[in-house]
């Protein structure tokens, strides 16, 4: 494995600058536990100063040091994705697998539920959702609520697999050697999925922070929790723009930035990796 | 019974899954909070302004009935069934009394106008593109238009709206940033009014477009890439068929298919973020509708959107998959 990922790191400059842009975004965020104000303290320092040596990212106008500020908001964001991910995939592990394997009406039925998850517009069930908790939402409430609507696609493709690896032979003799059915799923087809589950999850850790982002700059979240989407919500709310504090969204915008293009950039090269048809199509042949 | 008819019930049953499914979350979340949404809607009502008790009595009666929580929980499902089946929400409670419908209707063609426009745009346009530089696979220009679509590619499409905001609101102020047509401008369909309705939608669609426009192209890139390996490729260049014809009936036709597929399946994430980009450029749409009616904690209006926009969105999917036959002839005869 590590092999694997040197190579790529010599050879993939897309997953090379995935990999360093992803560093310094981790990197800052384990800076906030350095951090000498706690993150909801306002006016500790003078509101609306522009970036300098003193405050490297300037301070908002509610008296926050903006560089320690984004450090515990991209810890937040980047924390809640990763909860989506992984509550999400085990999900759409069970659901995927169980479906290629059984085939038939098990199949049939799970996969127009899983259709139907695919279609449905998430994002007015999400304000939805806001609008009935109101101040109970959480950012745990909502990480929940997102992975159990958030596994559909990445269920299918993983049922795609389990269908051709129930016709492999290795799974007859497991059959034939008595093996249950969650013994074959678990122990004989989990390694050949767990690849493109890897690629999936760069995919859904981009799709459950951007819906974040976008419910929280709109403030239909939790707004005491910084995130991302928080601090440029209350940015918007200090009409930060308009009063030429161009910092207070300009750092958040391009930290996120950062985060997304570097998930992509991850996710794009690990599927060429996997496909090796791709890979050939890379070097012009 | 083969072929197309088995297709359509399909397709049909699909539909009917969806909708049923999307209604019953939307069921189970507005009755799972732990909040009753009659107080929740009188505390928001009653904030601003002092409200006399018996006029609090009478608004909770008619809000009791208004979100169907009279009886027990069976009843309550029937009839949030019946009022969908209806399509009737009741009256609004931040326009009162104007009807739910009416003001939904009344935004619903600005949304599905500006959906149409740009995901037609964007589909064609990505796969294209997309086809053109899988095929020539050396152009420089294809392959820095295949960089700059990705890189926009991964972004939400409230950054992306956002950004051109303040490009073109605060930097470089050329474009309208507000609204769906120039105010108090009479709305006839004379050429300055569909002018301005023309250069008001610029910057949403263009915010659609910028994001939806990598997926199409890589997709589609890397589908016409491994076509074009295929026997059947390989012999019609060898047999001196132009260029452009190949292209064009061997290898793209292929291609679209899975492509028509996969705009059937973004159709819903194509939705959500036209929600977004209307509230950014305030374009009188659904979605800007929605989220004033969250500020303004009416209910009924946010229930009658959501279950609209499930509807609608199944409905648009209904109608590709039932478009997708004369694409793939192999549905028809299978």
């Amino acid at each position: 494995m590590w092999r694997t990922i040197r190579d790529l790191l010599r050879f993939n400059r897309q997953f090379a600058a995935g990999v360093v842009l992803l560093t310094l975004v981790a990197a800052y965020s384990c800076l906030s536990f350095f951090s000498p104000y706690p993150p909801n303290d306002s006016f500790v320092v003078p509101p609306d100063v522009p970036p300098s040596w003193a405050y490297p990212m300037g301070t908002t106008s509610r008296g926050q040091d903006l560089f320690w500020l984004l450090s515990f908001a991209i810890r937040n964001t980047l924390l809640f994705g990763i909860v989506v991910a992984v509550i999400s995939r085990l999900l759409a592990l069970v659901i995927g697998l169980v479906a290629g394997y059984s085939g038939g009406l098990v199949d049939r039925a799970l996969m127009s539920v899983n259709d139907t998850f695919i279609v449905i517009p998430l994002f007015p069930i999400l304000v939805l959702f806001y609008f009935v908790m109101r101040e109970h939402m959480s950012w745990g409430l909502l990480a929940l609520m997102m992975a159990c609507l958030g596994w559909a696609y990445d269920a299918r493709l993983i049922r795609s697999v389990a269908m051709s690896l129930r016709t492999r032979e290795f799974t007859e003799t497991g059959i034939f050697s008595g093996m249950s059915t969650r013994q074959i799923l678990v122990e004989e087809h989990l390694p050949y999925v767990l690849p493109i589950v890897f690629s999936t999850t760069m995919n859904n850790i981009n799709w459950s922070i951007g819906l974040e982002v976008t419910l929280s700059v709109l403030g239909f979240t939790d707004i005491n929790t910084p995130t991302i989407g928080v601090l440029i919500y209350w940015a918007n709310q200090h009409t930060a723009l308009v009063a030429g504090i161009w910092w207070w969204i300009f750092f958040p915008v391009l930290l996120v930035v950062m985060t997304f293009v570097g998930l992509f950039l991850l996710a794009v090269s690990m599927n060429e990796h996997i496909d090796p048809r791709s890979r050939l199509g890379r070097t012009g042949t | 019974m083969t072929g197309y008819p088995v297709y359509l019930l399909t397709r049909l049953g699909q539909f009917a899954l969806v909708v049923f499914i999307g209604i019953n979350i939307a069921f189970i979340v507005t009755h799972a909070t732990p909040i009753d949404p009659v107080e929740q809607s009188i505390a928001a009502a009653t904030q601003y302004g002092s409200t006399s008790p018996e006029a609090i009595g009478l608004m909770r009666q008619s809000l009791k009935e208004l979100y169907g929580l009279e009886g027990g929980l069976g009843e309550q499902y029937i009839s949030f069934w019946r009022r969908v089946a209806v399509g009737n929400f009741g009256p609004s409670l931040s326009a009162f009394p104007t009807p739910v419908s009416v003001l939904i209707g009344r935004a619903l063609p600005w949304t599905v106008s500006l959906l149409v426009v740009s995901t037609l745009l964007t589909w064609v346009l990505g796969n294209l593109l997309g086809g053109l530089a899988g095929y020539y696979r050396q152009s420089p220009a294809l392959r820095f238009a295949g960089i700059l679509a990705m890189a926009f590619h991964p972004i939400p499409y409230y950054i992306v709206a956002f950004m051109l905001l303040i490009v073109f609101g605060y930097l470089w102020p050329i474009l309208p940033i507000s609204g769906g047509y120039m105010m108090n401008m009479p709305r006839d369909w004379s050429s300055a009014f569909i002018g301005s309705l023309v250069i008001h939608s610029i910057l949403p669609i263009l915010s659609l477009a910028l994001v939806g426009l990598g997926g199409w192209f890589m997709g589609m890139r890397s589908l016409v890439s491994n076509i074009v390996t295929e026997d059947y490729v390989v012999y019609a260049e060898l047999g001196g068929v132009e260029r452009r014809r190949i292209l064009a009936s061997y290898v793209m036709r292929n291609a679209l298919v899975p492509q028509v597929t996969g705009l059937a399946m973004s159709i819903g994430a194509i939705f959500n973020g036209a929600i977004i980009t209307e509230q950014v450029f305030g374009y009188p749409g659904v979605g800007t509708l929605l989220i004033s009616a969250v500020y303004a904690g009416d209910y009924s209006l946010v229930l009658g959107i959501t279950t609209v926009s499930i509807v609608a969105v199944s409905l648009a999917v209904l109608l590709i998959d039932l478009l997708y036959p004369l694409l793939d002839p192999r549905v028809r005869v299978r």
